[in-house]
């Protein structure tokens, strides 16, 4: 371990793990906006339900260095080549946890808030959302887990990007710089799943554990 | 609280149908389905609706709040048909309560019970003191309970707050679909009691749906039983459902059992109690078989000072002279209050050395004497009376003039 490069480095260090939390939650962000609407999609049309969980399982599937290469092709080295590949690995999660999240809340539930006089808004806002939510979270935490490993691999669009990735690509053979990309990287995952399981357990005081994610393989 | 005791209304279903048509050729042995339904419900009446599975008494239900519409025919509410009623102002002035109770598991017991208040936009703080006064009611310490959430709740007690929440906005009709079904039968038990009573107060019109007969009779101050294609079988009284089933269905449906059904609706009040000839220890013996034997009951009650039961003395425990002794008593016989019904009055007397009982009141003290002949007789009495009070066809009225 070299501790004079990293004493070096520290400012370029700092920098580019801001820019990874940035890249990161640009992609989470607007993935999960895309996430809820297909979601909504999906529970008011139930045939819709299929074809959008399939797509985007598939576009789950591709080779992330392919896609990144394949995005510079068409968006050039902007933003954009990074976030589009980003986001749509977000997707296959988020919107099966956000389906899984509203189906999950009882029939009896539905059945009462109905029968008591809820409009279907007043329903969707009032009680199935908030019921919801430990799954919706659930999403989110897998997905940042995700997310944030991925953006070390934005580093092969350019060195413009890449967050802590730009470190481990810049000299692959020189293990300090390696460590130094890798292990802050790791950190800043489990740091967004223990902030995501905190949120969970302080929006739903209700709920007696933390909802376990539906993971992309098990869901179908 | 005079806030509780509001109106009821009327609700009559006119030649209701429901039909579901999945695929041709099964019209009427649809589950669920309603054929032709007419019956009335008198404001401030239990109604339950009781029978089979598919039978549809849960669909005549659900199309009072119109959570499923019928295919024809009227719910008319106080005479206005609930059709022409906007479709959540009308289900907000019903009261729902379901067999799973349904509460929302993110909301704690207050909200939950304030949730039609809520809908109606009461202010807040009138929610919160009505939340508090139901959960009062229904027997919840509002103090324990109103920040907890529904899963830290027993079954029985999800039940409850099913029940105020249903009743929050004193709606002048309430649903229940099996409201008491999900919990063990003591639990059940003592919720249709404590329900019962709380009726007493509200009197609000009730409709009840459930396939357990037991309750039907337990609850209903009258009864429609329904068979399965969604036809009306009966509607009556309880104790009428149970002495003149109109069908061979219904007979069935109560079951070969209902004389005892029938003795479990009514209790020890309902008989001409008598007293027993009673005397107590070191009263003179001679006076008191005189006063036995005058009686046609030939016992004599021993009891202490302040009038309780000590036990019998027959012929051989009097002595021809000189005063009654306690030790002589043999074992006494089964207490009863009031409120026993004769079904559990009639099996105790069957287990008991002496075939009577002892009523007595909240003291202990002796009040008359119930005979397994004094229950009989009741018994062939009710029949009559229901006999005199249902309709009879002029040819029948004939037929029993020759007979009598």
């Amino acid at each position: 371990m070299d501790w004079a490069w990293i004493g070096d480095h520290l400012g370029a260090i700092l920098g580019r793990t801001i820019q990874h939390i940035q890249l990161a939650g640009i992609a989470l962000t607007v993935g999960f906006a895309i996430s809820f609407a297909l979601a909504l999609v999906a529970i008011r049309w139930r045939r819709a339900y299929a074809p959008i969980s399939g797509i985007a399982g598939i576009l789950y599937t591709i080779p992330s260095l392919a896609v990144f290469s394949a995005f510079i092709a068409i968006t050039g080295f902007s933003i954009l080549t990074v976030e589009i590949p980003l986001v749509m690995y977000t997707l296959v999660i988020l919107v099966r946890n956000i389906v899984a999240g509203f189906d999950g809340v009882s029939a009896d539930v539905l059945e009462a808030a109905t029968g008591m006089g809820y409009t279907r808004r007043e329903r969707l806002t009032r009680i199935e959302l908030p019921l919801a939510v430990p799954l919706i979270v659930a999403g989110l935490r897998l997905a940042s887990v995700s997310t944030i490993g991925l953006v070390t691999i934005t580093a092969v669009v350019s060195d413009t990007f890449g967050g802590l990735g730009f470190f481990i690509k810049e000299r692959p053979f020189f293990l300090t710089e390696v460590l130094v990309g890798a292990i802050p990287s790791i950190l800043l995952a489990v740091l967004a799943d223990v902030l995501f399981s905190r949120v969970q357990r302080l929006l739903t005081p209700w709920s007696k554990r933390v909802a376990q994610p539906l993971l992309p393989e098990a869901a179908t | 609280m005079p806030e509780l005791a509001s109106s009821a209304a009327t609700v009559e279903f006119r030649h209701v149908t429901k039909r579901y048509d999945r695929g041709a050729g099964s019209s009427s042995g649809t589950p669920g389905a309603v054929n032709d339904l007419s019956l009335t419900v008198p404001a401030g009446k239990i109604c339950v609706l009781v029978g089979p599975s598919g039978c549809g008494k849960t669909t005549s239900l659900k199309m009072v709040n119109r959570l499923i519409e019928p295919t024809s025919g009227q719910i008319l509410i106080d005479g206005v048909d609930a059709a022409t009623r906007e479709v959540n102002e009308l289900r907000r002035s019903i009261g729902y309560v379901i067999q799973q109770v349904g509460l929302f598991p993110h909301q704690t017991i207050a909200h939950n019970v304030a949730t039609v208040p809520r809908l109606l936009g009461w202010p807040k703080a009138r929610q919160q003191e009505r939340a508090e006064e139901l959960l009062g009611l229904v027997g919840l310490d509002p103090g324990r309970y109103r920040s907890r959430y529904p899963a830290q709740l027993s079954g029985g007690e999800r039940q409850r707050v099913g029940v105020a929440r249903a009743l929050a906005a004193d709606p002048p009709i309430m649903l229940m679909d099996e409201p008491f079904g999900a919990v063990d039968p003591i639990v059940r038990e003592r919720l249709q009691n404590e329900f019962l009573r709380l009726q007493e107060d509200l009197a609000k019109t009730i409709l009840f749906v459930t396939h357990d007969i037991d309750e039907a009779i337990k609850m209903g101050d009258l009864v429609a039983v329904m068979r399965t294609g969604g036809i009306l079988a009966q509607f009556g009284p309880p104790t009428e459902i149970l002495t003149n089933p109109s069908s061979e269905f219904v007979a069935q449906f109560v079951g070969t059992d209902r004389g005892l059904k029938r003795l479990s609706l009514a209790r020890v009040a309902d008989l001409p109690i008598r007293p027993p000839v009673t005397a107590r220890p070191a009263d003179p013996a001679g006076q008191a078989r005189e006063r036995m034997n005058a009686d046609p009951f030939p016992y004599l009650l021993l009891v202490d000072e302040a009038d309780r039961p000590i036990g019998w003395l027959d012929q051989h425990d009097i002595p021809a002279d000189g005063v009654l002794k306690a030790d002589r008593a043999t074992a006494t016989s089964p207490l009863l209050n009031k409120r026993t019904t004769l079904k559990d009055a009639l099996s105790l007397l069957l287990d008991a050395d002496v075939q009577a009982g002892i009523l007595v009141d909240r003291n202990g003290k002796v009040q008359g004497l119930v005979t397994a002949g004094m229950i009989f007789d009741w018994f062939r009495e009710d029949v009559r009376d229901v006999d005199r009070d249902r309709p009879v066809p002029a040819e029948e009225t004939a037929a029993a003039a020759v007979r009598a």
